[in-house]
């Protein structure tokens, strides 16, 4: 049986990193704004790991969500609106060594990255991808977004939003070579704990969208669920995440799902009348795209110089006799 | 087969005329291997020991109509007794395929008046009778208007030997160029054995005998045999175009990532590297559009891993936020443009330099960038070195930019040998001091210590807002000034070990031409000749256009005009609504003119073809007066 190399450390009595090791700057989000109870359950999780901090790379887009990587105590990359996806990709792509995580919104994911969001999801780098979606463009003060439900009365759509919301979790089940797909809400915080762990576990590009609370400007927009725990739909598995009793007592909608299951996760996304919340899809046989494309060796300057000849043979005229 | 070789081997006693070069154009219809001949008779004339340089014709489609005047593809190659550095003029005999591509070539005014032709004559025999009509109108047409037209019955005669003659008929053609310029049979023929070789030794020996066949018909029934002195090389000579040249020094700088979208005409560079870049550990990754290409970048060079770009002008512009964001990070980055003709989708398989106000000047804010061309092949490879070595050294941007007359054409240079300091040295990822800084900015320089990911408390965000020395959020304004001062400062260091460009010529007189990029042949061609007439003209070739070294202002005010030539948009002053009040200048034109406060005149122009000598060289007399 082979044994992790943190938990290895950990067994030799290696020091310990403590949450604290996981902070970084002070967070500047407003209060009662969701992306602290998943800083918290992301840092937890780093934790729960062991993950060396000079070994985590947070990248992330533009937007309240991508404040991100400042609050983390790790490696960041505060990059562009919409481009976090290809820039991670980048990091990981000859850094196998790097534990890679993405902070997007669902502006930044959804709209402005969308695409990005597509091929990434093919190319399958061993990634975790958070989407905070809270349905509102909240850093430029309340656009609609792309998932805001019609009717959402913003600074662009003062009579409100006339597009039925886009949905991510559909849309990413229809994408190619997909390996994790998971939802979770920030105010469960086991839940959101669990997910991100099973994410983080899973070597793949693991998308989970989180349902993510603005209390500035879509305050109402959870409150339903939060209220009504009979409005979620709880997905638990051996092999995904598991419903505590006290959990289990609050939230009575619960059924197995085996995540392996594409068919079955494309029905309960489509057609449940419930918040369906937990691991959505998750195959661990998709092959990724840095392994593909790795090099098959260490390369020496020596070896650039006799693969650069080789070539130059191809070609070089010589001189003639 | 054997005795076929040694027949042809032996020099045949037709008198031959000796000229100092010749240009020659192959055209076909699309899928006729043209270029492979044209390409083919490059390889063998430089290996033989003659100057050429290439330039491939392409139509902008994959497969144009059959026949059809804009549908020539094929090759021009220039072949002298010496050194050449461009297309030349006004080419001296044309290979057709048949009569509709030479008419495409004529109205370009690309053909000399009494040139050579040799044209393939089974239209005349066509059973559509209007393609006979047509070909004996233009045949007529032609011996009309002076040119020394021959008809040669291309099919008739490869179809003795292949049942296809589109397959066939270019090494037939080449053969008759090997008699015609009196090349050594024996080196055609190991050509086609390079060519061909993994497909076998029938298909060898039947394109063997197609050339021979080619060779034979020339030596029977033309009249027609020059012989350009060759000086054979001593050393070994690389025959490459530009972008393959590109993707070697790719190869060459130790770069282990390229991220890159397809685009004309810089794909073929990414082509090559695509086949070859794995055996130096490298990796090509076609991203899904030219932002994400530049993201991956960006994030590769972040992680320790510096990568290229490479584009083309459309593809540069849509990179441009995230060069603003690598340079505001200072992440080494080298993003390679093949420009074309612009603006949008513009002319994509034609030359222009029209890119470098954008290269230098491109993205929001204050950007600094680093800019430099590539002249010739040559310097295509090196360049690319060059770059990697400046983006690393200053954690910068560095904007490499070829075009598509350096793209596609061919120019033999030595052989490179490899040097371990082209590869820059490996980042140094101990662990750093507590108090480590992310941008310890130098007081004097602005440069700092990059550290990559994996480096023991080395953590911190880094940024596209504006960032303090932690690469904590700037929120003051103070702050922000301060890292644009040091940004800015990086290009001011790097410019004070630049040298000033070398004068070509006197280092005064009546005018000194500048210019930058692939028309430096053509110009140094032109002044050349000018020279020869006795006018005290100069030139001066600029390498690196951002920074400019320090000294060309003086350089410029030892002669009494100053002209920069480009092949990119400039108002000429002869319209009428043009005045020295709104007359845009051609794009290196605007930066002297700025940098260096002196009234410089410019000339520009935008065209299907690369500039030729003969051009800058009227423009040089018509500007002399």
């Amino acid at each position: 049986m082979t044994v992790r190399a943190t938990e290895f450390l950990r067994r030799a009595g290696a020091p310990q990193h403590s949450l604290e090791d996981y902070a970084g700057c002070l967070p500047r989000w407003c209060t009662g704004c969701g992306d602290n109870a998943i800083l918290a359950a992301v840092q937890k999780v780093c934790r729960e790991e062991q993950l060396p901090p000079e070994k985590i790379v947070f990248v992330s887009g533009i937007g309240c969500s991508s404040r991100f990587p400042h609050y983390m105590g790790s490696y960041g990359f505060h990059g562009l609106h919409g481009r976090a996806l290809p820039i991670a990709e980048g990091i990981k792509m000859r850094r196998p060594d790097l534990h890679v995580f993405v902070n997007t919104g669902d502006g930044d994911c959804c709209s402005i990255g969308a695409a990005h969001w597509v091929h990434a999801t093919r190319y399958n780098m061993n990634m975790t991808v958070m989407m905070h979606d809270n349905n509102i463009y909240g850093l430029t003060k309340n656009q609609a977004s792309p998932t805001s439900p019609r009717g959402t009365r913003s600074n662009t759509t003062p009579r409100g939003s006339l597009l039925e919301a886009f949905d991510p979790l559909q849309a990413t089940l229809g994408f190619s070579n997909l390996s994790f797909v998971a939802q979770v809400p920030d105010w469960i915080p086991d839940l959101l704990f669990q997910v991100i762990h099973e994410a983080h576990k899973h070597r793949g590009f693991s998308f989970i969208r989180i349902l993510q609370r603005c209390p500035e400007f879509q305050a109402n927009r959870w409150e339903p669920c939060m209220q009504d725990p009979s409005s979620v739909l709880i997905l638990t598995h051996e092999n995904g995440v598991q419903l505590s009793p006290v959990l289990a007592r609050a939230y009575k909608n619960h059924q197995e799902h085996d995540p392996a299951d594409l068919v079955e996760a494309r029905r309960i996304v489509g057609t449940s009348e419930q918040l369906p919340v937990g691991i959505i899809y998750r195959n661990p046989n998709v092959p990724c795209y840095e392994d593909m494309r790795k090099p098959d060796r260490l390369y020496t300057p020596e070896d650039v110089k006799n693969g650069l000849n080789a070539e130059l043979d191809k070609f070089t005229i010589w001189p003639r006799d | 087969m054997s005795v076929a070789r040694k027949k042809y081997a032996t020099p045949v006693s037709k008198p031959a005329r000796e000229i100092d070069e010749h240009i020659v154009e192959i055209l076909s219809d699309s899928g006729e291997g043209a270029q492979k001949c044209g390409q083919s008779f490059g390889a063998i004339s430089a290996r033989l020991g003659y100057g050429i340089w290439t330039v491939e014709i392409i139509p902008a489609e994959i497969q144009p109509p059959a026949r059809s005047v804009d549908g020539a593809s094929g090759n021009r190659i220039r072949l002298a007794n010496r050194r050449i550095t461009n297309g030349g003029d006004k080419a001296d005999l044309a290979v057709a395929f048949n009569e509709q591509v030479l008419l495409g070539r004529l109205r370009a005014n690309e053909l000399k008046p009494e040139s050579i032709i040799l044209l393939e004559d089974k239209w005349r025999h066509s059973d559509d009778p209007a393609i006979a009509e047509s070909y004996v109108a233009v045949h007529a047409d032609l011996l009309e208007r002076g040119f020394a037209v021959h008809e040669v019955p291309m099919e008739t005669e490869c179809l003795k030997i292949v049942s296809d003659p589109r397959k066939g008929k270019n090494m037939f053609v080449l053969g008759l160029l090997s008699s015609i310029y009196s090349l050594d049979v024996e080196a055609a023929h190991d050509q086609i054995r390079f060519i061909f070789g993994k497909k076998g030794e029938l298909v060898i020996a039947a394109n063997q005998k197609l050339l021979d066949a080619g060779y034979q018909w020339a030596e029977d029934n033309l009249d027609i045999k020059f012989k350009i002195q060759a000086t054979p090389p001593v050393e070994p000579n690389i025959v490459v175009n530009g972008n393959t040249a590109l993707a070697l020094g790719v190869m060459a700088s130790g770069m282990e990532v390229c991220a890159m979208y397809p685009i004309t005409p810089a794909t073929s560079a990414s082509h090559y590297l695509s086949d070859v870049f794995e055996k130096v550990g490298g990796v090509v990754h076609q991203a899904e559009d030219e932002i994400a290409a530049a993201a991956f970048a960006v994030g590769s060079s972040y992680a320790g891993k510096c990568a290229v770009t490479i584009t083309s002008g459309p593809g540069y512009s849509l990179k441009q936020e995230v060069l603003g964001l690598a340079v505001m990070a200072e992440i080494p980055l080298v993003v390679i443009d093949v420009q074309r003709g612009g603006p949008s989708t513009g002319q994509p398989t034609k030359p222009e330099q029209g890119d470098l106000l954008t290269a230098c000047f491109g993205s929001h804010g204050d950007a600094p960038k680093v800019v430099m061309a590539a002249s010739d092949i040559e310097d295509c490879f090196y360049s690319v070195i060059t770059a990697r070595r400046i983006a690393e050294a200053f954690n910068t941007v560095v904007v490499l930019l070829s075009d598509s007359n350096l793209a596609t054409a061919q120019q033999p240079f030595p052989r490179p040998e490899f040097c371990e300091e082209w590869l820059a040295p490996p980042i140094d990822q101990s662990p750093v001091d507590e108090d480590y800084l992310p941008y310890d900015w130098n007081a004097r320089t602005g440069q700092r210590r990059r550290v990559i990911p994996g480096q023991p408390n080395g953590m911190h965000t880094l940024t596209g807002l504006a960032h303090d020395r932690r690469s904590g959020v700037a929120y003051n304004l103070q702050t922000n000034k301060e890292g644009i001062r040091y940004r800015s400062l990086k290009l001011a260091a790097l410019q004070k070990t630049i040298k000033a460009p070398t004068v070509l010529g006197d280092d005064e007189g009546e005018m000194l031409v500048i210019g930058w990029g692939s028309t430096r042949g053509s110009i140094e061609e032109a002044v050349q000749r000018v020279r020869a007439d006795g006018h005290r003209v100069s030139s001066m070739h600029i390498k690196i256009l951002q920074p400019l070294a320090s000294g060309i202002r003086e350089i410029m005010q030892r002669f009494d005009k100053v002209l920069v030539v480009e092949n990119n948009w400039a108002d000429s002053m002869d319209d009428e609504l043009i005045d020295e009040d709104n007359r845009r200048y051609s794009n290196l034109g605007w930066i002297l003119r700025a940098r260096c406060l002196v009234d410089i005149d410019c000339w520009g122009e935008v065209g299907e073809q690369p500039i030729k000598p003969g051009t800058v060289e009227r423009v040089i007399r018509e500007r002399l007066g």
